[in-house]
């Protein structure tokens, strides 16, 4: 369990967190998706107590992450940005990590080995490809049997298999009944492996629902009809909240559900070869409910705001 | 669905412990190699520079005048390595954690212990226990070695049991330990192995030969006072008029480490990482 209240953090000048509030819950997957720079990875810093909040707070599993008596057993986590000193190995990297906390050294060996770099477990870090160090950083995460797992964008470098891999982790790591909290700034990513989402943007957010609900809510909807008669249909549909884009005998009609196409092509003896509505992506969903922030990104001035 | 990590072997019961971050700082240090370079080159340069001076002064001790003579002194040709060991524990004890910060290592290192001075302390402790048990043999080794190249010469025969020797000899690895400790409070304090570096160099190869601009009544005021003056007044068999005399420079040089250590300790506590 995460809860963010009011969560607020300047750097300098610059708010990378603003007002945040949301709760990630236990047994499913939660995506936290956000385009780049939008105060993902800033969030994760404050959930680990690496940076403190300017405001409001940030709880995991009941407590500020200090305060727990043994953290990497509340809590793993896999930061974005390498954590790893490159002249130690991985084994010894580990070790080092888990001996904080008396975890077991066999409990090292296994996890090496379930990752999949046993072989390369004495190399330096710094000679490992990105894939390798993000399989190190998720035995990291794992070290101490955490109940929450907090990963940013985990699947970064990763070969197809190794996304697999991580997909099939975190869905059953969840199964488990803990709680997964993912970042990505991919959506394609999250609608493969989360349940419910959490979308930001400038640090700000942006939507906090079901994976499924995100689609249908952020989508224009769109009903994708054919027929011998498209330039009559299209007279008979048009209307001041629907848009018809023609293309020869298909029509793509907005504001409208197929029912309602449906019946108005029966209505007037209209011959129809194909109803289907259209499910706009995810990534199209996304693009959609973050473009504003993206813009912002490329040099819209916001306006100020009193720092508290 | 039940995952693999669940059939792992059990945490059991885990908790941050003070001697557990102690352990964690042991494995860190033994796991570098930069860490056993570093070490490697102080103990060779500890006791292969006072060999090499032994055996030229040796060599040379017939052609040398009463006066040139006079101004040899056998400690300290077996505590020159002491000078030049102290580069490599001075940027090794910077390294210890501006490697961590140049790496990212450190927010691991922080998740782990997110109380974080545990870890403060157990790099301070284990830096300084590894420095003095492997500079006490170096300081000794050097002594004997020096003395058995160059004891033959009578003037240049000196006994651990003469007075101040033994306090003299382990000065030197004393000396090193503390130097040790206040880079480390150095490199936490400024997270940034160059700077770390930069400051070390400066407070203890810089500073000191500005302090001759100063007129001299400032200069003889001030100087003693400074880090590596006070320092080594633990290291030099006899004080000088305006020295502070060897056990209460090496406090003082003890109350610097403390300083540097206290700071950054602060630092560590009230900075985002």
């Amino acid at each position: 369990m995460i809860e963010a209240r009011a969560l607020t953090k300047d750097y300098g000048a610059k708010r990378a967190v603003d007002d945040l509030s949301f709760t990630v819950r236990p047994g499913i997957v939660t995506g936290f998706l956000g385009p780049n720079g939008s105060g993902k990875s800033t969030t994760m810093r404050l959930a680990l107590g690496l940076d403190r909040p300017t405001a409001g707070t940030i709880a995991v599993n009941g407590k500020p992450y200090r305060e727990h008596p043994a953290p990497l057993h509340e809590v793993g986590a896999l930061l974005e940005a390498r954590s790893v000193h490159t002249g130690r190995s991985a084994y010894n990297h580990l070790l080092a990590l888990a001996q904080t906390h008396g975890i077991p050294r066999r409990r090292v060996d296994e996890l090496v080995e379930l990752v999949g770099l046993r072989e390369v477990a004495r190399k330096r870090v710094g000679q490992f490809s990105l894939g390798m160090g993000q399989r190190l950083g998720i035995a990291a995460a794992l070290l101490g049997d955490p109940q929450t797992l907090l990963l940013d964008e985990p699947v970064n470098g990763l070969d197809p298999e190794g996304i697999h891999w991580i997909r099939n982790l975190l869905k059953s790591l969840a199964a488990e009944g803990r709680t997964v909290f993912v970042s990505s700034h991919l959506m394609s990513e999250m609608s493969l492996t989360a349940d419910h989402l959490i979308v930001i943007g400038r640090g700000r957010l942006i939507a906090d629902l079901p994976v499924d609900e995100f689609v249908r809510r952020a989508s224009k909807k769109l009903v994708r009809v054919r027929t011998p008669q498209a330039a009559r249909l299209r007279a008979l549909l048009a209307g001041p909240d629907v848009v018809v884009a023609s293309d020869g005998d298909v029509l793509e009609v907005s504001g409208l559900t197929a029912a309602q196409v449906g019946e108005e092509a029966a209505a007037n003896g209209i011959v129809l070869h194909e109803l289907a509505p259209q499910q706009a992506s995810l990534e199209e969903a996304f693009m959609e409910l973050t473009r504003e922030d993206v813009e912002f990104q490329a040099g819209v001035r916001e306006p100020e705001r009193a720092v508290a | 669905m039940s995952s693999v990590v669940a059939l792992l072997t059990p945490v059991g019961r885990v908790r941050v412990t003070q001697p557990r971050v102690v352990r964690s700082e042991w494995t860190k240090l033994r796991s570098l190699r930069s860490t056993l370079w570093s070490l490697v080159a102080a103990v060779v340069l500890g006791i292969g520079l006072p060999c090499v001076f032994a055996a030229v002064t040796s060599s040379h001790w017939g052609g040398m005048s009463p006066h040139e003579r006079a101004d040899r002194h056998p400690l300290d040709i077996a505590l020159a390595g002491v000078n030049v060991a102290q580069l490599a524990i001075g940027v090794l004890g910077v390294l210890v954690i501006s490697g961590e910060y140049g790496t990212g290592m450190i927010r691991a290192t922080m998740s782990a212990v997110p109380t974080r001075l545990p870890v403060l302390w157990a790099k301070a402790a284990v830096f300084a226990v590894v420095t003095f048990v492997l500079m006490l043999p170096t300081v000794l080794i050097a002594f004997f070695a020096s003395q058995a190249i160059v004891g033959h010469i009578a003037p240049l025969d000196i006994s651990l049991s003469a007075p101040g020797v033994t306090r003299a000899v382990v000065g030197g690895a004393l000396y090193l330990t503390v130097l040790g400790v206040i880079c480390l409070g150095l490199g936490a304090i400024v997270r940034n192995t160059a700077g770390g570096i930069a400051l070390f160099a400066g407070i203890f190869f810089v500073v000191p030969p500005l302090m001759n601009v100063l007129p001299s009544s400032w200069n003889d005021a001030v100087s003693p006072y400074l880090p590596a003056a006070a320092g080594r007044d633990v290291f030099s068999l006899t004080a000088g008029a305006h020295d502070l005399g060897h056990w209460a420079g090496f406090g003082l040089f003890c109350g610097y480490g403390a300083a540097a250590i206290a700071i950054a300790a602060v630092l560590l506590v009230r900075r985002d990482t």
